[in-house]
């Protein structure tokens, strides 16, 4: 483990605001639980636990938190700077701490969905969900980590992509979708564990190629935004 | 108390390196913080000093690669400081916002720098850098308990760890209480007499005089004057300079001294003599004569203004 990767995982499990990536999970499988012991017909629980909670606001949300908690807090309270005061190329700061975020979000993502997906479906749809949310977890923390470089306000952008962009638009505006990376991954899902509860509306391939460029399109871009990173101008 | 004991450099890497800015500029739209300001540091410990939104900070930013100057270069020994990350193989900075990873302890803290250098041998850099800012009883506390004077020194530790050649400190002694200020001070000395680039920014005049006798005084965004600040005093001649004279014969030096057209004025009370003179130079010329002629002995001569208070002043009402 690098000396960025280590100092990243203490700062994000060193903060109070690790404690919100607990709660959604939580209920993710409480409401699978219920829903389970209840009796009720996966046919109408299961699209609204699976995809309404766990990969449209879930995985998104914990993204978040993590995404622009890595990079973003540190440039929030400068220390940040004791990092960039190294003779690191800037990718190697970037990939580890992209590694950390999306390691932990498509864990803390991954078990409750895989929870969740048995016991509406099958051991199959659960890995299925695990597996494209991991995916989707890389290509969300890459969004947020270059957010942090590219904007002061990282969260409030990322929860305008997240609920306005993917949340609302994408039900009125079917050419959204094209640019969601939460179709993506249910595209990927059901294409891993084909199932009535999924309902995919791009392609494999779309879905395929996008969610690459994604990832590597936002890693270079705050490579690249690292690099000329300036420090607030106080002139004291 | 431990004693500084500890040598700061490795044998090594005892070379000198030159940080030069040539004509820089910064600006924020349409206001300008830093004006064409070219200057030189070379070995030994230079105050950056100005009041409060004068451009020091932004200065070391710039000079420590965290800002690119709208126009002008700023190099360390020919090399560009800004998009150039190699450069902190000699370079080292303090910066005065006090952010520090609270949730690690001293000790976890330096060594992650060190490792982050990739030093050879992280561990032993670690233990001397701590040794140096004497942190060692509390290098296993985490940071987050610190005073804020701890917190300080554990980041000038970090910042020292790789034994850089050019330290750059902006405000390195806000929050320490005068043992900590001394222990400070005398590091940066010990620093700069080693043959280390040193330069820290203060508002603070006290700070600047004892620790650096050469200053580069920042006014409003541009360099106001340069070098050994008392040199800097007797070049403003249009400024009178204030002495405390005490002799054998107060009154009669006092008449003697009135004829000279260097003197601009003189004081006499019961302590001695005030004496005001436009012209420094001529006037230590033609004190020893006066007094000679007139059979007077003078037992004290302190040049009263010299402080980097009155420097500070002047060049700041010019």
């Amino acid at each position: 483990m690098s000396t960025v990767s280590w100092i990243t995982a203490r700062g994000l499990f060193g903060r109070r605001r690790f404690l919100l990536l607990l709660p959604l999970p939580a209920l993710l499988v409480l409401l699978a639980v219920l829903s389970r012991s209840l009796g009720v017909d996966p046919g109408e629980w299961g699209p609204a636990v699976l995809v309404g909670l766990g990969l449209a606001v879930v995985l998104p949300v914990i993204a978040l938190i993590v995404g622009t908690g890595v990079l973003g807090a540190e440039i929030d309270d400068g220390t940040v700077v004791h990092i960039l005061t190294k003779p690191l190329p800037r990718w190697q700061i970037i990939l580890p701490k992209l590694a950390v975020a999306a390691g932990v979000t498509a864990v803390t993502v991954s078990v409750p969905l895989y929870v969740a997906g048995v016991l509406a479906d099958s051991v199959r749809l659960g890995l299925a969900l695990a597996a494209a949310a991991s995916i989707g977890a890389l290509a969300y923390c890459a969004l947020f980590v270059a957010l942090s470089l590219v904007t002061r306000r990282p969260v409030l952008l990322g929860l305008v992509y997240v609920l306005i962009w993917e949340g609302l638009l994408g039900n009125f505006v079917s050419g959204t979708k094209v640019l969601s990376i939460q179709q993506y991954v249910i595209t990927l899902a059901d294409r891993f564990a084909p199932t009535e509860l999924l309902a995919a509306d791009v392609s494999v391939p779309v879905a395929t190629v996008m969610t690459a460029l994604i990832a590597v399109g936002f890693t270079v871009l705050a490579i690249d935004r690292l690099r000329s990173f300036s420090v607030a101008g106080e002139t004291s | 108390m431990t004693a500084i004991s500890a040598d700061p450099m490795p044998a090594t890497t005892r070379t000198t390196s030159t940080l030069n800015l040539a004509g820089v500029s910064r600006w924020y739209g349409n206001v300008v913080a830093v004006n064409d300001v070219s200057m030189e540091l070379g070995p030994g410990v230079t105050g950056l000093l100005g009041p409060n939104g004068a451009g020091k900070t932004t200065l070391l930013h710039m000079m420590a690669g965290f800002l690119a100057p709208s126009r002008g270069t700023v190099t360390l020994d020919g090399a560009p400081t800004w998009r150039n990350p190699e450069v902190y193989r000699r370079l080292g900075l303090v910066s005065e916002r006090e952010a520090v990873h609270t949730f690690l302890s001293a000790y976890e803290f330096v060594l992650a720098s060190a490792k982050m250098h990739r030093l050879p041998d992280p561990v032993e850099a670690t233990r001397r850098a701590i040794a140096l800012v004497e942190l060692e009883s509390a290098q296993s506390r985490r940071i987050g308990t610190y005073s804020k004077g701890m917190r300080q020194r554990a980041r000038v530790a970090a910042a020292l760890v790789h034994d850089p050649q050019v330290l750059l400190l902006d405000e390195p002694f806000n929050g320490m209480d005068p043992r900590q200020r001394l222990h400070m001070m005398q590091l940066l000395h010990r620093l700069g007499a080693a043959g280390r680039t040193i330069l820290f920014s203060s508002h603070i005049l006290e700070e600047v005089e004892q620790v650096s006798g050469t200053v580069q005084v920042m006014v409003a965004g541009r360099l106001a004057a340069s070098g050994d600040f008392r040199t800097i005093r007797r070049l403003m001649t249009n400024r009178p300079h204030v002495f405390a004279i005490r002799s054998t014969d107060d009154r009669a030096l006092a008449v003697a001294l009135m004829a000279e057209p260097s003197v601009s004025g003189v004081e006499l009370d019961r302590t001695g003599l005030t004496v005001r003179a436009g012209d420094y130079g001529a006037f230590t010329r033609v004190l020893p004569k006066v007094a000679l002629a007139g059979g007077i002995r003078v037992r004290q001569l302190v040049p009263e203004d010299e402080s980097l208070e009155s420097v500070f002043s002047y060049l700041v009402e010019a």
